[in-house]
């Protein structure tokens, strides 16, 4: 499909992701809009359910951001993020929409080029993968019907 | 509780093929204690559903009611509003469910969305190992609170086995040496004594080796 822009939903926690993403923002960094972002207190707040309903509304990818490794403001919301992630890339693997539209990233609030860059490159992945295969059939679907 | 597991993906997925509309089911009980069948649970599984048949290109509907109990009747009666727009009903309750839901509304296929596994207590979040089989005659007390028929892999009455190693079952080294557990209960307690008196054979009549139980209480049956 030419001209395909994916959509790409980024939960981002309170404390260091979105803190980062605003922090791109402040360094005029430049990142896609295609990634739009959805600030939580802790990524320990993000449940399977969460993601699981932003690919079912159409979504290309999902991404996770969060504290690095022991800096969760929280305690560990971001290893609860963590395996949940890692569970639900082996679910959507099962049914066909593919693990790989799901990961997640850690980095720190003062990590603007990070930011940055992640939201870049995982756009670019989705771009590659192409569209959810979950949409694409919908919409043929509606197509076919009008 | 009761603890269950889902099924995987691919059974479930073949489970449903056939069907345009489900009813997926949920408990509020012990399935969602165990996370395997709750609210949270009914949505992950209806989401990853849908998007696997939307991207067969055969949508599936899916109705989404998460009862108090499936194993009571008076629960199970609150499906009547929505079982005759379904197909066929997925239940993620334990096998008592799944049987109520059948039992109740007979003309409708009804299908185990979870494997049923064991009685069980949390060992922490997310670990559940099992605790009672349901022997039908507890002896408990004279174990310290350490079962003898759950937890002992060779289901001992009397002692630990020669395998007992470090603490650990010869049969699983994951598995703690019941007898060992219930000799350090009894030592915490002050009723080592206890230790001496035999606990005679069994009889596993109470515990299902005659038969599907029943228990009626004459004071609440009319």
């Amino acid at each position: 499909m030419e001209n395909f822009e994916p959509m790409i939903v980024a939960f981002c926690c309170h404390y260091c992701a979105y803190t980062a993403a605003d922090m791109a923002g402040s360094m005029r960094l430049r990142y896609p809009p295609n990634v739009k972002i959805i600030r939580v207190p802790c990524l320990g707040k993000v449940d399977a359910i969460h993601i699981m309903k932003s690919l079912e509304k159409g979504a290309d990818g999902v991404y996770v951001a969060g504290c690095l490794e022991g800096d969760c403001h929280f305690k560990n919301g971001n290893v609860r993020a963590a395996h949940r992630v890692d569970y639900l890339k082996k679910l959507l693997d099962e049914i066909g929409i593919g693990g790989e539209r799901v990961e997640m990233f850690a980095m720190s609030a003062g990590m603007g080029e990070r930011f940055a860059q992640t939201a870049t490159d995982f756009t670019e992945k989705i771009r590659k993968l192409g569209p959810n295969p979950a949409k694409v059939a919908r919409h043929e679907d509606q197509r076919a019907a009008g | 509780m009761i603890t269950a597991e889902r099924k995987p993906m691919e059974e479930l997925i073949q489970c449903v093929k056939p069907y345009r509309s489900i009813l997926l089911a949920g408990c509020n009980e012990c399935v969602t204690v165990c996370a395997a069948g709750g609210r949270k649970e009914v949505g992950v599984l209806a989401s990853a559903l849908k998007m696997h048949f939307l991207k067969q290109g055969k949508p599936l509907e899916i109705q989404e009611v998460t009862l108090e109990r499936q194993c009571d009747p008076e629960y199970v009666e609150q499906l009547v509003s929505n079982i005759d727009q379904v197909e066929a009903v997925l239940s993620m309750a334990c096998g008592c469910g799944v049987q109520e839901i059948a039992r109740r509304f007979h003309n409708k296929p009804v299908f185990p969305a979870v494997n049923t596994k064991f009685m069980g207590a949390s060992e922490r979040q997310g670990v559940w190992a099992e605790r009672c089989q349901g022997c039908g005659d507890c002896v408990l007390g004279f174990t310290g609170g350490i079962c003898p028929v759950a937890r002992c892999s060779k289901q001992l009455f009397n002692g630990p086995c020669g395998g007992s190693t470090n603490g650990k079952c010869e049969v699983d080294p994951n598995v703690d040496c019941a007898w060992q557990l219930i000799w350090d209960r009894l030592k915490a307690l002050g009723l080592t004594e206890r230790y001496e008196d035999n606990l005679p054979a069994k009889d596993w009549r109470p515990g299902g080796g005659s038969g599907p139980r029943r228990i009626i209480r004459e004071d609440l049956a009319l």
